[in-house]
């Protein structure tokens, strides 16, 4: 077990292209970290630098304190689960997992000792004799982590290991993996473009896009205050709306209506380099059907009118979409996260706004409704940089703070 | 109407088997029936001998020439494969996974070097052969086969460590394995069919060669079979040679055939299914 500490650890290429920038990251003795953006930021390259697959550039690597730049994999003493699960086919499952062991000469005794323990845990006692073929998904990405734990490394490095499993399955394993994480307390990275596993798996997460650290923080931290614009878009499902919003007399104009603003972001807005224009963000779950909220929340917030495009019923909460006039919000980091999540899922940007209203509510497709929403919950962003204008300290604080 | 379209479909299809198994084996039959028949029925004209006699085969493991030149063949093909093999191998792993500088120029001449044209090269080589004191000896034969065998066994190794999941080597790395171990104990388990398909058709272009072989020989001493049918004269100089030469000829073809079986058996193809999602 111990500690890794990324130093300004960056990666480029022969051909010039940097596919990591300057990462720092300090991952605490037993810690779960989770790297996370869509595909292409980097953050498989970073775990393929931690483990020695790939060379670092520059900066420095230092895990349990010792610098580890030039140590080759095996002498890392860190073990990884791939995507792909990469058992190695000619071998049986007992063997699959014994190999770590044979290659580091234990005695067969102490080999079986451990293969039969690493197996009862992951509920691999019967299957022992098999050849992956013979495997299910399931099973095969047990194997894969019974490999890796075999040997009590130092730190568990994980990429993607569950996107190749069907969506019940992922959900299953994911509890696997968080108690065995819990239960051995050994050091782990874990790689994933799903922002669901990333919420739930981890102590940390981190957030990565184009190759730079975008945010480091526990979950709810990033989901709250998000520092730009690319993690708001990214962390949530259904994710963020985003509005085109105009600075206009202190006020925001927006499709919304005229938003009103606190002292602290329109002291911001005066300084002489403000964006006239700005971007408006709003979680779906910060509306409500204007029906029920009661006095006290009214005050908090403002009110809408908008066509009903689609009702969604979750049993425990509505899903509506609205359609909103007015022009759209654009930014690289919005096309950057349409793109990644496939244009339809992603609709934040569109002319749609995703709300998540309470089951209560009699809202129908083709109404017209009036929506609530909590004016202290948004958020404000350039659209030149990305940079939430709303965050005071690292705290969000809405649109009316003083 | 549907089953009489199969039917005339695998009819169809049948005949085109056929056909193509009598145009491929007739002449290996036909070698085959006269090396069974008499001297005096050899012209008669049957496909299949009206006396069978065994006298053919009698002749040519009596004559020393022969048996020399078989025992030069296996030698011969059997250690130039080997070593094409293994060099092969470690050229092909380097190619599919390394990069490395000069690697395009490896791949380049190792393709010009399948394409250059043999014949030029004779005479050049039996001089040298003659100058390094090689020539007529089987490491005369052997050192250009590798040579011709090599760009074979790169191309055909290199397209199936491609198809081994990179995946497998980082993990035997991350579980502890040098690169040689990964090698050794993940990679070339897996690569077996590969070898072994390499093995079969570097050994046949070995074994069938003539054009080396009848050139840079000149005794006994390395004559390998292809070459030393040429010189077949029978038992006696008058008497026709056709029926030995075709006993012989069925002869050197049951190596192949046999080295053929023996490995088809190993060409399992799927042996990678599993370690990867696919």
């Amino acid at each position: 077990m111990a500690d890794i500490v990324l130093d300004k650890v960056s990666k480029s290429f022969p051909d010039g292209t940097v596919a990591v920038q300057d990462v720092d990251l300090e991952i605490a003795d037993g810690e779960f970290v989770i790297l996370v953006g869509p595909s292409g930021c980097g953050k498989s390259t970073t775990l393929n630098m931690i483990a020695g697959l790939e060379d670092i550039s520059s900066g420095e690597l230092r895990i349990a304190g010792q610098r580890v730049n030039d140590k080759a994999p095996r002498d890392r003493d860190i073990a990884m689960v791939f995507q792909s699960y990469a058992l190695y086919p000619n071998m049986t499952v007992r063997e699959n997992m014994a190999f770590p062991l044979r290659l580091a000469k234990l005695d067969k005794e102490t080999i079986d000792r451990k293969v039969d323990e690493a197996a009862k845990v992951l509920e691999l006692t019967s299957l022992l004799d098999r050849k992956p073929a013979n495997l299910s998904g399931g099973q095969r990405q047990r194997v894969a982590m019974g490999r890796a734990i075999v040997r009590q490394p130092k730190a568990f490095l994980m990429d993607e290991p569950l996107s190749n499993l069907d969506a019940k399955l992922r959900v299953q394993m994911r509890t696997v993996v968080s108690r065995l994480q819990k239960q051995l307390g050994t050091t782990t990275v874990y790689v994933t473009h799903d922002q669901t596993e990333a919420m739930t798996l981890g102590d940390r997460v981190v957030i990565m896009r184009g190759g730079a650290v975008q945010q480091v923080g526990p979950p709810q931290e990033l989901y709250d205050h998000p520092r730009n614009l690319f993690v708001a878009g990214f962390i949530g499902s259904p994710s963020m709306n985003f509005l085109h919003a105009a600075v206009q007399d202190g006020e925001l104009r927006t499709a919304l209506g005229t938003v009103p603003l606190g002292d602290r972001v329109r002291r911001e807005l005066e300084s002489a380099d403000a964006p006239r224009e700005l971007i408006l963000g709003i979680r779906p779950e910060h509306f409500e059907d204007a029906e029920l909220v009661d006095d006290d929340t009214r005050r908090r917030g403002m009110e809408f009118e908008a066509p009903v495009d689609i009702v969604e019923s979750m049993g425990s909460d509505k899903y509506v979409y609205f359609t909103v006039e007015g022009e759209k919000a654009s930014a690289a980091e919005l096309e950057e996260l349409a793109a990644d999540a496939g244009a339809a899922d992603f609709a934040g940007a569109g002319g749609n706004l995703v709300t998540r209203l309470s089951a209560e509510s009699p809202v129908a497709e083709g109404q017209t409704r009036r929506v609530w929403f909590n004016l202290e919950k948004i958020h404000l962003f350039d659209p030149a940089n990305g940079r939430n204008l709303t965050l005071h300290e690292g705290r969000a604080a809405g649109a009316l703070a003083d | 109407m549907a089953v009489e379209t199969t039917t005339r479909a695998k009819l169809r299809w049948g005949l085109l088997d056929v056909l193509v198994v009598v145009f491929a084996l007739v002449p290996v039959l036909w070698i085959a029936s006269l090396s069974f028949k008499t001297p005096a029925t050899l012209t008669d004209g049957n496909f299949i001998p009206r006396e069978w006699t065994l006298d053919n085969y009698r002749t040519i493991f009596h004559t020393d020439q022969f048996v020399r030149a078989l025992v030069n063949s296996i030698g011969v093909a059997l250690i130039a494969t080997l070593i094409a093999v293994v060099l092969g191998a470690m050229a092909a792993y380097a190619i599919s996974r390394l990069d490395f500088p000069g690697k395009k120029l490896l791949v380049g001449v190792s393709l010009l070097i399948a394409m250059f044209p043999q014949v030029s090269l004779v005479s050049p080589l039996f001089e040298i052969e003659r100058q390094l004191k090689i020539f007529d000896t089987w490491l005369g034969l052997i050192l250009p086969y590798i040579t011709f065998a090599l760009p074979l066994a790169i191309y055909t190794l290199s397209a199936f460590f491609k198809q081994i999941p990179w995946d497998l080597e980082k993990a035997a790395k991350m579980d502890g394995a040098t690169q040689g171990q990964a090698f050794r104990r993940v990679i070339a388990p897996l690569a077996a069919p590969g070898l072994f398909t390499t093995a079969i058709l570097v050994f046949i272009f070995c074994w069938n060669d003539f054009l080396f072989a009848i050139s840079l020989t000149s005794t006994e001493r390395s004559r390998t079979v292809p070459a030393a049918l040429s010189f077949f004269t029978g038992a006696s100089q008058f008497e026709d040679p056709t029926g030995a030469i075709c006993a012989a000829a069925v002869v050197i073809t049951v190596p192949i055939i046999l080295f053929v079986l023996f490995f088809q058996r190993r060409i399992v193809s799927g042996l990678t299914s599993g370690a990867v999602k696919g």
